[in-house]
């Protein structure tokens, strides 16, 4: 029998067995940005400890950064979020740290930054203090979402204690139809699994669907792994991944790339791999998803009703009952009509090139409804340029959406951008939590981001397939 | 060098029911607009709190009967979502020692052994006698042995579980993983010795 991709990669960097069972596992890219990085400098300096390997180590700056233009003048107006940024400024200077700030035009989520760069490469291991680290697995590497003490650990050890996890393989069969995109294979597999099937596992996504994917697609597709509860999740790296990474400014070059083409084939599964689960997901099955609830396996196919109370029981059933009540919804009801009052195109789920390209051919001519307010926030300086030369910009600025800046934005809100109130949100990003949108009772409806666009120009959820 | 051995938990209990509580919930998104943790036991639950207020009810966070608890008890896949340390520091902020829940999101898990605050398990029916206990019995304490694995209340003694590898760590004061990361720094740089990607084409 041969080996699956996290086997291989996690030997070739576990350093020790620890005596609590876990392994010692050797951290080949440590992405850091200023949310859960100051604290870990502070340990560090409390320790007298030196950053371990500063050469493997990237910074970056999204969660606080404002997005547009004039609130990104420094001193930012919000005291604490200028006081975080001069925080990662200085930590990443006074340890020898890449930062890709503002100033150079490389800031973005840090999960868009790292693979646009060419740093995110197949048969790594990646940490970050960000849970959705994992999107960096669609390149074929083990990326993990990690707190502040492990981010700690990292600085000062390039290592992390880590269980070792079972391996899921989900296989796509078929082919995805028209209008259904990497975000709704996401949220299928996530309502098929749940918000904790995954917990204990890596989840590999394999078959003819993900083969056909662009990076772009596996990284929105790995990006929700977390979600689902899985540790970690990737794809194995083939002609897609190489194609992508060639060129790119931290791409091996010349000779050095041959070398690394050879490694990086080394590390995909086997043909005849073990795993400890495969399951199956037919193409055909999924359908544009919309999430109606407070966790992202609470949705629906954008054409069904909402589901019946009593199709659950026990706890299960309360956290129904407690998603109705906060959303405001009732079972039976359709998710198709429910007006929206803002909508958000963005993050580290759907914040690339491609995802504001297949929103743009929705809203090319039209208009955004009345009473609505979009946004569209590319998820890095670099994607915002690349629209931009194509004249992406204008066809979202014509049609009403304001353009913006990068960061994380309205995903989790930590800048100026946040619901108001009640307010619903079709948006792009990967979690429906309660408050999660900068708002303690703003609701959010997950969707790909043609389903975002499509929202925006009729004011309520659509059926994309209707107006494409 | 060592930590704190945790090996007895003891104190009331706070029950907190539900599935899925997720960090943001924990610890809303604009409490981590800061570059310490001081201060962020007073936010834990902060947006659950008003929205119970909000109708007129009390989130056991601000009950008077249940201040001063120092092990919290929850239902399936507690801490799930982001993950902030913000959130377990919270909590241990707010004066919680001990979780009890029926499972943990991974990443929450991993953050509370790293802060000595053990997460213990327990079948969803103990937990929701457990949840029962405190509710009729807030003023009495509960008692967790860590080594033996169970929590005391009244005259009753509850199995509970906690993986093997973390109740070593708390018994030995093992926890704070860094000291035995740091211990291995020469063999860290060998393993890296033998990756392309760490000497070849970086
Ligand atoms: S875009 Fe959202 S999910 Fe992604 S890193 Fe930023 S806040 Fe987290």
């Amino acid at each position: 029998m041969g080996k699956n991709l996290y086997n291989k990669v996690f030997e070739r960097h576990a350093v020790e067995q620890l005596p609590s069972g876990q392994y010692q596992l050797l951290i080949g890219l440590h992405m850091v940005h200023e949310v859960t990085s100051p604290q870990a400098f502070a340990m560090l300096r409390e320790a007298g400890l030196k950053v371990a390997f500063p050469e493997r180590t990237f910074a970056t700056v999204d969660h606080i950064i404002p997005t547009t233009a004039a609130e990104r003048a420094r001193p930012l107006s919000d005291s604490m979020a200028e006081e975080m940024l001069v925080h990662i400024e200085k930590n990443t200077l006074y340890h020898g740290i890449r930062f890709f700030s503002p100033e150079k035009g490389e800031q973005g989520v840090v999960h868009v930054v790292g693979p646009e760069q060419g740093i995110t490469q197949p048969g790594m291991t990646i940490a970050c203090g960000d849970s959705h680290t994992s999107t960096h697995g669609a390149f074929g590497a083990l990326a993990f979402g990690i707190g502040t003490s492990q981010v700690a650990d990292v600085l000062a050890t390039q290592t992390l204690a880590m269980s070792k996890l079972k391996v899921r393989r989900i296989n796509f069969t078929g082919r995805l139809n028209p209008g259904v995109y990497a975000k709704d294979v996401a949220l299928a597999y996530i309502h098929r699994l749940g918000v904790n099937g995954g917990v204990g596992y890596a989840y590999e996504f394999a078959g003819e669907i993900i083969d056909g994917m662009s990076m772009a697609e596996r990284m929105t597709v790995c990006n929700m792994a977390i979600e689902g509860g899985a540790r970690c999740g990737y794809v194995n790296p083939d002609e897609t991944t190489f194609a992508f990474l060639r060129d790119l400014p931290y791409a091996p070059k010349g000779d050095a790339w041959e070398r690394a083409l050879l490694d990086w084939q080394s590390v995909a599964s086997d043909a005849d791999a073990e795993y400890d689960d495969v399951v199956e997901i037919r193409g055909d099955d999924i359908e544009p998803f919309v999430t109606w609830g407070i966790t992202p396996a609470q949705s629906i196919g954008v054409n069904q009703t909402m589901p019946a109370l009593d199709n659950f029981s026990g706890s299960e059933r309360q956290v129904i009952e407690e998603a109705y009540d906060y959303m405001d919804f009732v079972p039976g009801q359709a998710i198709l009509g429910v007006p929206v009052n803002v909508c958000f195109i963005g993050s580290c789920t759907n914040g690339r090139v491609s995802d504001f390209e297949i929103a743009a051919e929705v809203i090319k001519g039209k208009k955004v409804a009345k009473g609505v307010r979009a946004l569209a926030v590319p998820g890095s300086m670099k994607v915002k340029v690349a629209l931009e030369q194509k004249g992406i910009d204008k066809i979202f600025i014509d049609a009403g959406f304001e353009w913006r800046e990068a960061g994380c934005s309205m995903c989790l809100a930590m800048n100026p951008d946040k619901l108001q109130g009640r307010e619903i949100c079709a948006s792009t990003s990967n979690r429906n939590f309660k408050g999660r949108q900068g708002s303690p009772s703003g609701r959010t409806l997950l969707m790909s981001p043609a389903m975002v666009a499509a929202a925006a120009i009729s004011g309520k959820v659509e059926d994309v397939r209707e107006v494409m | 060098m060592t930590s704190k051995i945790v090996e007895r938990i003891s104190g009331t209990g706070v029950p907190v029911r539900g599935n899925d509580i997720d960090t943001d919930r924990i610890i809303p998104a604009r409490f981590l607009k800061r570059v310490t943790f001081d201060g962020l036991g007073a936010h834990a639950f902060e947006d659950d709190i008003a929205a119970i207020a909000a109708r007129g009810g009390v989130h056991p966070f601000r009950d008077s009967k249940y201040q001063g608890a120092a092990v919290l008890v929850s239902n399936a896949n507690f801490g799930c979502g982001s993950s902030r340390e913000h959130a377990p520091q919270a909590l241990n902020r707010w004066g919680i020692h001990a979780i009890v829940a029926e499972s943990y999101s991974e990443i929450f898990f991993g953050n509370c052994v790293s802060l000595g605050m053990p997460c213990f398990s327990a079948s969803h029916d103990v937990v929701e006698r457990i949840l029962a206990w405190i509710e009729s019995n807030p003023r009495s304490a509960t008692d967790i042995d860590v080594a033996a694995c169970t929590l005391k209340m009244g005259d009753e003694v509850i199995p509970l579980s906690l993986p093997a590898g973390a109740k070593g760590q708390f018994l030995d004061g093992t926890w704070n993983a860094r000291a035995q990361l740091l211990a291995n720094l020469d063999k860290v740089r060998q393993v890296a010795s033998t990756l392309p990607y760490f000497t070849d084409y970086q």
